[in-house]
């Protein structure tokens, strides 16, 4: 059964029912899968005796006929959701020993569902950079070399933060896998990888049990290798949750259902500050050939201003860091995580945090401290949060010309591991297209539709309005569909 | 309102809200920590330009006020679960340095 990491949820699914293979058949599959994958270093921890266990729990479960929306699924959790009894590091030396006493409610929810979780997936420390560079576990390795001799020569990012899950994705080491999306960390991954991110609304997906970096832009998100494998993951995921005061009280469409209805008549908002100095020409005329795409469907292509965009990354290095200071203070070497002993209880906790965080997650714990202190509290924080209810004035007034609106996921290809590494500003740039959605809630998505004359995929973005998941996936599967992107990278287990 | 003038990011000021985020940067790094966090705040100045006048800040994305919970007891009897993941215990304790002459 060579080809079975070949198939992708919606065809998995069928072949489990059809009982043309067994969940412990997949899981055995799989397991070898994610072993072959090893090069990648994706995973920071593998569980190859659970996935074989719940397989056979799922087995028992469908010949009962008890079988969950994603029984038998394989899948691979980013590092960030707690895991009952499985280490959780967030890619973070703090928390190298760290293993939960309890679920997060997205993986409950998706044990629910019959998934098989094949371990747990390396990102960022703390979901915080965008080439997974800053795990302390080791740079992710993208599956994609590209065609020129310069890049096929180096080793490239899968983007981040969620690049494990981006890289396990596109090497079909897992069906698919979880992301969180903090500033873009579930698009901007597929995006360099030929693979699908999603991040829903704020608020569509419980927060409970995810290690929290900026609480009022974290999401749970996807990273799948279809549109309609996102859909079928969100449905579960999503729901209300009374562990998270953010969380929605509303209902789960169906999201599949969505996909693949028309486009005609969808009003398509292209935003013209997206069209930037110095971004290559390979990724405006993949957006160029999106619109085309998306027109020929019989959407009504509509030109948009979203005059404060170039404030968006700015609000969004204020913000996060301030979140996340605040959150991060909580590893003080005394209740949990790593503990440097020193003089006295102070000297402690200086030692135990300067110890377990990595230099990004430091700069930002640093930034986040300066622009909540006094003194600087209104001329940094403050502003942000004004220019943050600018923002979403902005997309307010676009959605009442349009429904969705598509551009570029990222500024450019995957780069190479070690560079865009001079100044932190310099990566910061690459979350350019996706910060905005996340200071506005709204949710958004990334689809691969080509390869840049380099050789390395390119995604585009839909994003739509708040609680409009259902546009959203038929906007991208109808995107998906014109695009048809069956590209695949060099390395694939 | 702009930006406070604030003096380029030096080794004091790093000193000081490293004191203040209790992390712990060694003065050998100071300097170059300094360089980085001169570059984001040089950065984020962009925001100068954004004329806020009469915009209420925002502290997130949805207007609701934040639903609370019933106030009841809905767990406990966990003590060894919470202090599973401790670093230093005793009995049912966390453990930390003496604090008290």
């Amino acid at each position: 059964m060579s080809t079975l990491t070949d198939l992708n949820m919606q065809q998995l699914l069928v072949g489990l029912q059809k009982k043309d293979f067994s969940a412990l058949e997949v899981a055995k599959t799989y397991n070898a899968a994610v072993e072959k994958a090893a090069p990648l270093n994706a995973f920071i921890t593998t569980t190859p005796e659970q996935a074989l266990k719940q397989a056979a729990e799922s087995d028992a479960r469908r010949a009962a006929g008890k079988a969950g929306a994603l029984e038998g699924v394989p899948l691979g959790i980013k590092d960030m959701f707690c895991t009952k009894g499985v280490r959780t590091t967030a890619s973070s030396k703090m928390l190298e020993n760290f293993v939960p006493t309890y679920e997060s409610t997205v993986t409950q929810k998706l044990f629910d569902a019959g998934i098989v979780s094949l371990g747990k997936l390396s990102c960022d420390e703390f979901a915080m950079g965008a080439s997974n560079i800053t795990s302390a576990y080791g740079p992710v390795i993208n599956p994609w070399t590209g065609a020129d001799p310069v890049h096929a020569a180096r080793q490239l990012v899968p983007g981040g933060s969620s690049g494990g899950s981006s890289a396990a994705v596109a090497a079909h080491a897992v069906v698919a896998a979880t992301g969180t999306d903090t500033g873009g960390s579930c698009r901007q991954p597929a995006a360099l990888t030929g693979t699908v991110g999603m991040k829903p609304t704020y608020g569509r997906c419980s927060r409970w049990g995810i290690v929290a970096f900026a609480s009022s832009l974290d999401q749970a998100g996807t990273l799948t290798r279809t549109v309609w494998d996102s859909a079928k993951m969100l449905e579960v995921m999503a729901g209300f949750d009374d562990k998270d005061s953010t969380s929605a009280d509303r209902p789960v469409p169906s999201f599949t259902g969505a996909c693949g209805q028309s486009v005609k008549g969808l009003r398509v908002g292209i935003p013209r500050e997206y069209r930037l100095d110095g971004i290559p020409d390979y990724v405006n005329k993949a957006w160029d050939d999106g619109i085309a795409m998306l027109k020929n469907a019989g959407a009504e292509i509509v030109d948009i201003s979203l005059p404060n965009t170039a404030a968006a990354l700015p609000v969004y290095y204020i913000i996060a860091p301030a979140e996340a200071s605040s959150n991060l203070a909580r590893y003080d070497g005394v209740r949990f995580g790593l503990r440097v002993p020193g003089k006295n209880l102070i000297d402690t906790y200086e030692q135990s945090r300067g110890a377990g965080f990595g230099p990004e997650v430091r700069r930002r714990i640093l930034i986040g401290t300066y622009v909540l202190s006094a003194g600087y509290y209104d001329a940094y924080y403050l502003k942000a949060q004004q220019v943050r209810a600018k923002l979403m004035a902005d997309f307010k007034a676009a959605y009442e010309k349009c429904d969705v609106i598509l551009a570029p996921t990222a500024p450019d290809t995957a780069f190479g591991i070690g560079e865009k590494t001079a100044d932190p500003v310099q990566m910061y740039l690459e979350d350019v297209f996706t910060v905005t959605a996340n200071l506005v809630g709204i949710p958004a998505m990334s689809v691969p539709v080509g390869l840049a004359p380099n050789g390395l995929p390119l995604g585009l973005q839909i994003m739509a309005r708040n609680w409009e998941e259902e546009t959203m996936f038929r906007a991208a599967s109808a995107l998906e569909s014109a695009a048809g992107f069956s590209a695949k990278p060099p390395f694939r287990v | 309102m702009g930006f406070v003038q604030y003096a380029p990011m030096d080794t004091e000021t790093v000193a000081r809200v490293a004191r203040l985020a209790r992390l712990a940067v060694s003065p050998d790094q100071q300097k170059a920590v300094a360089g980085e966090l001169g570059q984001i705040l040089a950065f984020v100045e962009q925001l100068n330009s954004v004329d806020v006048t009469g915009i209420k800040p925002v502290a997130g994305v949805h207007d609701d006020a934040l639903r609370q919970r019933d106030d009841v007891v809905n767990d406990g009897n966990c003590a060894a679960d919470i202090l599973q993941n401790a670093p230093q215990t005793m009995a049912d304790f966390f453990v930390v340095p003496k604090v008290v002459e």
